[in-house]
C-alpha cells in the first residue's frame, strides 16, 4: 500500500460521527422496519404532547380553582351530552380527561425515564466493580441482587414508598411523591441491569485489549470506564429500552394500587384508579382513554425494544 | 555482561491448586520450574514448546504481570520486583508485548489512534499534538496510512490489526517485545509480512525480541536463539540453526520432524518420530526426567533423576541422561 495516497477526508470533521450514524445499518434498517418506525412516532408524539401539556391543555388539573362541579362527569364532546372544551369528557370533579391525560403522561414517561436511569446506573456501578473485582466483592453483591430479586418487585416499592411516606412531614409528600416512586422503582430494578453487566464485564475482561491495558498498568477504574463500559452497553441499552415499559407499568400499578401518585396530580395510574371506581356508574370515558393512552406507550416501547435487541444482536443479523 | 538486556534465573511460577481441606491448597501446578534464560539487545530468543509448557506463564512473569514463586528476573542489570510501583511502571515502558489475536487485542470502540496513543497518554508523554505526530509515525513505522488513525479495528484486516497491535506496543519506545505467537492467528499469506515487519523493527530500533512459539517453521526464519520448553523446564538452549541441524533432546527430535518440508520427495522419505501419549498433567508430572512418559530413549536413571543442562557444543545446553550425559 502506498503511503502518498491521498484520501479523501469528510468535509466536516464536527458532522462526521452524526453522518457514519446516519449512513449506518442501524438507521438503514429502522427506517425499513414499519413496526419501530410507527412506535417512535407514537412515542414521541406522546412524548412532545406530554411536554407541550400546559400550552395544549385546556384547563390545568392541577388547578382545584379551574375545575367545575357542574362541569363534572361530562361525556366525550361527541356524544349527545358532550360540551366544548371537555374533548374527552370529565370525571367526577369536573377534571377534563384529555388534560389530565397529557398532564398524566408527563408524570408517567418522567418517572418511567429517571427510574430506569437510576437503576441502570446502579445496575452498572454493582455490575462493573463485580465482574472486574471478581472475588468475595462479587459475592457480596450478587447476593443482595438475589436477595432484593427474591421478594417480588411490587411487595419492595410498595414497602419503599411506604416506609419513605412515614419518613417525610405530610406538607412534603405530595411534592416528594415522583422522587419515591422512582426510587422505589429503581430499588427493585437494577439487578437486572448489574447481572447483564457482570457476564458481559467478565466476557470483556479476559480479552487480550484488556489484558494490555493492564500491562500498561492503567489504574482499574480507568481500565473499567473506558475499555469496559462502552462494550458492554450495547446490552444495557437493549435491556433498558425493554424495562422502560415495565418501569412506566409498575408506576402506574403502584399508583392504581394508591401508593403513588396523589389524586391532586393524577397519573395515568392514578386517573385509571378514579376511573375504575365510577365505570359501572356509567362513566367509562374516565377509566377507557388513560388507560388506552397506558397501553399505546408501553406497546410502542415494548416494539421499539423488540427492534433496538434484534438490530444490535449480531447473530441475528 | 552488559550487553544482557534480560536475565531469568531460575524462575519458578506455581499455581496453588484450590479444593483443598480448610482452604489449603490441594497442590501445586508448576508452571514454570527452574528456567534460566538470557536474551541479549538485538536478539531474537525463541522459546518453543507444546500448549500449557509455561511459555506464556514465563512471558507474563516477565512483563511483571504474574509474581513468581521463586527466582530472578533481572532487566538491565536491574532486578524486577514485582508489585513494586516504580519498577512496575518503568518496567512498562520497556518490556511491551504482541498477542495472538489481533482481533481481541484491539478495543473496538476506540479508534486505532486512540489505542496507539493510549500507552503515551498514560506515561504523560508529550502534549496531545506531540502524542498525535507520535501516533501518525507509529503509524507509518508499521506500514499503515496516518490518516486513517481515526478509524474503528472493524475497519482493518487481521494482518492490519496486527500492525496497530505493533504499533501500540511500540509507543513507549521498548527494549523487549514478548511476542506471543504472534503470526498464529493470521492467515499464511499474511504471516511472512508480519514476520518480516517485526524483522525490519528489530533493525531499526534495536530491539530484542521473546518469541513465544509453537510454530517451529516460523521459529528458523526468525530467531537467533531457541529455548525448548517441556512441563515448565528447559530441556534444550542453543543457536537456531545448530539447534535445528542437529537436535540433541529427543523431544526437540520429535518437534522437527513434525515441521513439514517443502520439498514433498524429501518429506516423503523423511522418518516422522511420533510421540506416545499425551502431555502429563502439570499438577501431577513423572518423577526424574519430565519427558521419560513419553521418550524413546528412556532407561532406569531417567526414572530417578532428573537430568541438568549439560553443555553439548557451542552455546548449547540439553538436559537428557542418554543424549548429554553429566561426566
Amino acid at each position: 500500500m502506498s503511503v502518498e495516497q491521498t484520501v479523501k477526508m469528510p468535509a466536516a470533521p464536527r458532522f462526521a460521527r452524526l453522518r457514519t450514524f446516519l449512513d449506518g445499518d442501524l438507521v438503514y434498517g429502522f427506517l425499513r422496519t414499519p413496526s419501530a418506525v410507527i412506535s417512535a412516532i407514537v412515542l414521541l408524539v406522546i412524548a412532545l404532547t406530554a411536554i407541550a401539556a400546559p400550552l395544549l391543555s385546556p384547563q390545568d388539573p392541577y388547578d382545584l380553582t379551574q375545575l367545575y362541579l357542574d362541569k363534572a362527569e361530562l361525556p366525550p364532546i361527541w356524544t349527545a351530552e358532550g360540551q366544548a372544551p371537555y374533548l374527552l369528557g370529565t370525571d367526577v370533579q369536573g377534571r377534563d380527561i384529555f388534560s389530565a391525560i397529557l398532564y398524566g403522561s408527563r408524570i408517567s414517561l418522567m418517572i418511567g425515564f429517571a427510574s430506569v436511569i437510576v437503576s441502570v446506573m446502579i445496575g452498572i456501578v454493582v455490575g462493573l466493580t463485580s465482574g472486574y473485582v471478581g472475588g468475595r466483592i462479587d459475592n457480596l453483591l450478587m447476593r443482595i441482587g438475589d436477595l432484593v430479586l427474591s421478594i417480588p418487585t411490587l411487595l419492595v416499592a410498595i414497602l419503599v414508598s411506604a416506609i419513605f411516606r412515614e419518613l417525610l412531614p405530610v406538607s412534603m409528600r405530595d411534592a416528594f411523591t415522583p422522587v419515591i416512586l422512582t426510587t422505589s422503582i429503581a430499588i427493585t430494578s437494577w439487578v437486572q441491569y448489574a447481572r447483564i453487566v457482570r457476564a458481559s464485564t467478565m466476557v470483556e475482561a479476559r480479552k487480550e485489549y484488556v489484558l494490555a491495558a493492564r500491562i500498561l498498568r492503567l489504574p482499574p477504574l480507568r481500565i473499567m470506564l473506558t475499555h469496559i463500559l462502552p462494550n458492554v452497553m450495547t446490552a444495557v441499552l437493549v435491556t433498558a429500552t425493554l424495562n422502560l415499559g415495565l418501569a412506566i407499568l409498575a408506576e402506574a400499578t403502584l399508583s392504581f394500587l394508591g401508593v403513588g401518585m396523589p389524586v391532586t396530580q393524577p397519573s395515568l395510574g392514578t386517573l385509571i384508579r378514579i376511573g375504575n371506581q365510577y365505570f359501572f356508574s356509567g362513566s367509562w370515558w374516565v377509566v377507557l382513554f388513560p388507560a388506552l393512552q397506558l397501553s399505546l406507550i408501553i406497546l410502542a416501547v415494548n416494539l421499539l425494544g423488540d427492534w433496538l435487541r434484534d438490530a444490535l444482536n449480531p447473530k441475528l443479523r | 555482561m552488559s550487553d544482557i538486556l534480560l536475565s531469568v534465573r531460575d524462575l519458578k511460577v506455581h499455581f496453588p491448586i484450590r479444593g483443598g481441606l480448610l482452604g489449603r491448597p490441594a497442590g501445586w501446578v508448576k508452571a514454570v520450574d527452574g528456567v534460566d534464560l538470557d536474551i541479549r539487545r538485538g536478539e531474537s530468543v525463541a522459546l518453543v514448546g507444546e500448549s500449557g509448557c509455561g511459555k506464556s506463564t514465563l512471558g507474563a512473569a516477565v512483563l511483571g504481570m504474574i509474581t513468581p514463586s521463586a527466582g530472578s528476573i533481572t532487566f538491565e542489570g536491574k532486578p524486577i520486583v514485582h508489585g513494586l510501583a516504580a519498577t512496575r511502571r518503568s518496567l512498562s515502558r520497556d518490556v511491551q508485548i504482541v498477542f495472538q489475536d489481533p482481533v481481541s487485542a484491539l478495543n473496538p470502540k476506540l479508534t486505532i489512534g486512540e489505542s496507539i496513543a493510549e500507552p503515551l497518554h498514560i506515561q504523560h508523554v508529550g502534549s496531545a499534538a506531540e502524542r498525535k505526530e507520535r501516533v501518525a509515525e507509529l503509524l507509518k513505522m508499521v506500514g499503515l496510512h496516518p490518516q486513517h488513525a481515526d478509524r474503528k479495528p472493524n475497519a482493518f484486516s487481521g494482518g492490519q490489526r496486527q500492525r496497530i497491535v505493533i504499533a501500540r506496543a511500540l509507543a513507549l519506545n521498548p527494549k523487549l517485545l514478548i511476542l506471543d505467537e504472534p503470526v498464529s492467528a493470521l492467515d499464511v499469506s499474511i504471516r511472512s509480512q508480519i514476520l518480516n515487519l517485526l524483522l525490519e523493527l528489530q533493525q531499526r530500533l534495536g530491539l530484542s525480541y521473546l518469541f513465544i512459539s509453537h510454530d517451529l517453521s516460523v521459529v528458523r526464519h526468525f530467531a537467533d536463539k531457541v529455548a525448548v520448553m517441556y512441563l515448565g523446564h528447559l530441556v534444550e538452549t542453543g543457536p537456531t540453526t545448530t539447534v535445528f541441524a542437529n537436535p540433541v533432546h529427543p523431544y526437540t527430535e520429535a518437534l522437527l520432524s513434525a515441521v513439514p518440508l517443502p520439498d514433498p520427495v524429501l518429506q516423503r522419505q523423511r522418518r516422522r518420530i511420533v510421540l506416545k501419549g499425551d502431555l502429563p498433567s502439570p499438577a501431577n508430572p513423572p518423577k526424574g526426567c519430565k519427558f521419560v512418559t513419553r521418550c524413546p530413549l528412556a532407561e532406569s536413571i531417567c526414572h530417578e533423576t532428573q537430568p541438568p543442562l549439560m553443555s553439548v557444543g557451542a552455546e548449547r545446553l540439553a538436559a537428557c541422561h542418554i543424549r548429554a550425559p553429566a561426566t
